[in-house]
């Protein structure tokens, strides 16, 4: 019941927010909200933590950014490359990171993106400390010019949708269930007889994919990849969006996006204070509020 | 390449090593008692330091004390001031999460980690203030016949691995330490026996706190000091935790000190990859011998 209130008010405020919102403010929170969901899969549905998303979320700006600027790619296939890389780069992580469990998983995934951090400070081509800047939008399936604000909006809102609907797809579906029976108890999983560890992977990499995909996207919305797309504060606050608006429900990540998201916003005049009081957040989430918003609503009307 | 650029490469690097090997021993003996990584670990280092410049230089300019904590001074006071941090957040917050899963204590000390790095970060500089209060006893280099090495890295480098060792040996060979080590097998049956185990967690937490604190005041003369100093160090530690394992104290100390060698020596023979070489020994460690070097498998 209010999963289907949520759907309608997602997509009625997704298809009319540039009409009364800042579009390129909206489109920042979308590739995050994306992101967000993407995380959301991994912690929420399978229960690992990964403290190195944004080696992917940052990873495929990069790689977007730089085949549509130097390549000419297109930025469709140029978003698809990132996320592509993303999915490759996941794949490795994950093979490597589920090798241990719980607290070392988190570890070893944020010391795996420190790596993939410094390569994109010291590679040639990505510009250091200054980020990969004057990356075009050019024109969507040849005829389409996301330079027109609105032609771009629908765009990111498009794929948006399209990396929401993989995810919840993959939550209520057999592997879904797997995946959640894992995360309930993974001795047991493994003794009905499911491969654990390669539903794991499977689920790091579609993650990976998506926080890609979300990534590349952003890229091309902003027509620049930042050096901090990568650092570990982003993955961070990737965390605490989730955390925020609720731990493995489906709509918890975007509200938790759109939350942290307007609040950082609302806060970057107060320069560092913004992080004292991101931390604090974190600090009540963990403490008090751990269901996060979505949580909460879901256990006032009943239903998941 | 010869020899001594060599050598010297590997004694600042084992001075770097010796940084590892204080905190991820802290991050250890916590993880040992408590079950959770202090992700705030390198917030602790950082405020180590600072209490050290602060009451070295800013004590009368902010609360109007005349009064200054020189650096002897401070090698007791911030591990002090920093252990007593850690066990009033050990008692008002990470206690309340012992229940659940263990990733909400990592959380939260990250939570705690963003507080403290935001909180310094707006009065200091990020790219760092320098520690004035170096002894004078400690200037100067030594001749070590190979090179000349400062006296006070020197100092440094002798000083931690005595701290080290000191720590190593309470734990393993004195009755405190095998009280601890039964807390760390088995809380309840500890407790049965009347040991207060609330206030063993308590206490060790503080001290694995203070132990960063201490190595945070030990690198303000060295590096500046810089609110974002141990959130770039505690991810190195993490690697060199995964790597060592957290099975053992004396392999925590070992693997820091190996490690800090390692890194100091790919600064001279490829030093791009100066920053990332742990990270690397981390994937070949977690290939091939995936519990860590001196980690049993759980």
């Amino acid at each position: 019941m209010v999963n289907r209130v949520l759907w309608v008010i997602m997509l009625v405020v997704g298809l009319t927010a540039p009409f009364y919102a800042y579009p390129v403010f909206v489109m920042d929170l979308l590739c995050f909200a994306l992101f967000a969901c993407a995380f959301n899969l991994l912690l929420g549905y399978v229960g690992l933590l990964s403290f190195g998303h944004a080696a992917f979320f940052g990873g495929a700006a990069y790689i977007a950014g730089y085949v549509i600027k130097a390549w000419g790619f297109p930025p469709l296939l140029g978003i698809a490359a990132g996320a592509l890389f993303a999915m490759v780069l996941g794949a490795v992580f994950g093979f490597l990171a589920i090798r241990r469990q719980g607290i070392y998983f988190a570890m070893i995934t944020l010391a795996l993106a420190q790596i993939i951090y410094f390569m994109i400070l010291q590679l040639p081509f990505t510009g250091g400390e200054n980020g990969l800047q004057g990356i075009p939008r050019g024109k969507l399936l040849g005829f389409i010019d996301l330079n027109q604000p609105l032609a771009m909006y629908y765009f990111v809102f498009a794929v948006f949708l399209f990396g929401f609907c993989v995810i919840y797809r993959t939550i209520n579906s057999p592997f879904g269930e797997v995946l959640q029976a894992i995360r309930e108890n993974e001795s047991r999983a493994l003794s009905l007889g499911y491969d654990v560890d390669k539903f794991k992977l499977q689920a790091f990499v579609i993650s990976a994919t998506l926080a890609g995909l979300a990534g590349a996207t952003k890229a091309v919305v902003f027509q620049f990849a930042a050096l901090t797309t990568a650092h570990w504060q982003t993955s961070g606050e990737v965390i605490l969006m989730t955390l925020v608006g609720g731990l493995g429900t489906v709509f918890g990540p975007v509200i938790g996006a759109i939350t942290v998201g307007s609040l950082s916003h609302e806060l970057s005049a107060f320069g560092s204070w913004v992080q004292v009081i991101l931390g604090a957040i974190f600090v009540v989430c963990v403490l008090v509020f751990r269901r996060g918003i979505i949580g909460e609503l879901h256990r006032f009307f009943g239903g998941r | 390449m010869s020899m001594q650029v060599i050598l010297a490469q590997a004694l600042l690097g084992l001075n770097v090593g010796v940084f590892y090997a204080m905190l991820s021993l802290g991050l250890a003996v916590i993880f040992g008692l408590l079950n959770i990584i202090n992700f705030a670990h390198g917030a602790m280092y950082m405020l180590g330091a600072f209490v050290a410049l602060i009451g070295y230089s800013l004590l009368d300019d902010w609360f109007g004390i005349s009064l200054q904590i020189g650096f002897w001074a401070s090698l007791i006071v911030a591990p002090l001031f920093v252990g007593i941090l850690g066990m009033i957040i050990e008692r008002t917050m990470l206690k309340r999460l012992y229940e659940l899963d263990h990733i909400y204590g990592l959380l939260l000390t990250f939570g705690i980690t963003l507080i403290l790095q935001g909180l310094f970060s707006n009065y200091f500089n990020i790219s760092g203030t320098p520690y004035p209060g170096q002894p004078e006893s400690l200037s100067g280099v030594v001749n070590l016949s190979f090179m000349y090495f400062p006296t006070y890295r020197l100092f440094a480098i002798v000083f931690s691995i005595v701290v080290c060792f000191a720590t190593w040996f309470v734990i393993e060979h004195t009755r405190l330490g095998s009280r601890l080590r039964a807390g760390v097998e088995n809380p309840t049956l500890t407790q049965a026996f009347g040991l207060n185990v609330p206030l063993m967690i308590t206490l060790t937490f503080g001290f694995g706190c203070a132990l960063a604190g201490l190595a945070g005041v030990l690198a303000a003369p060295i590096y500046s000091v810089s609110p974002l100093m141990g959130a770039d160090l505690i991810i190195v530690v993490f690697a060199v935790v995964v790597i060592g394992g957290m099975g053992s104290i004396m392999g925590a100390i070992l693997t820091g000190l190996a490690l800090g060698l390692v890194e100091g020596i790919t600064k001279v023979v490829y030093p791009p990859a100066a920053s990332t070489v742990i990270f690397f020994l981390m994937v070949l460690v977690l290939l091939f011998r995936p519990a860590g070097l001196f980690g049993k498998e759980r």
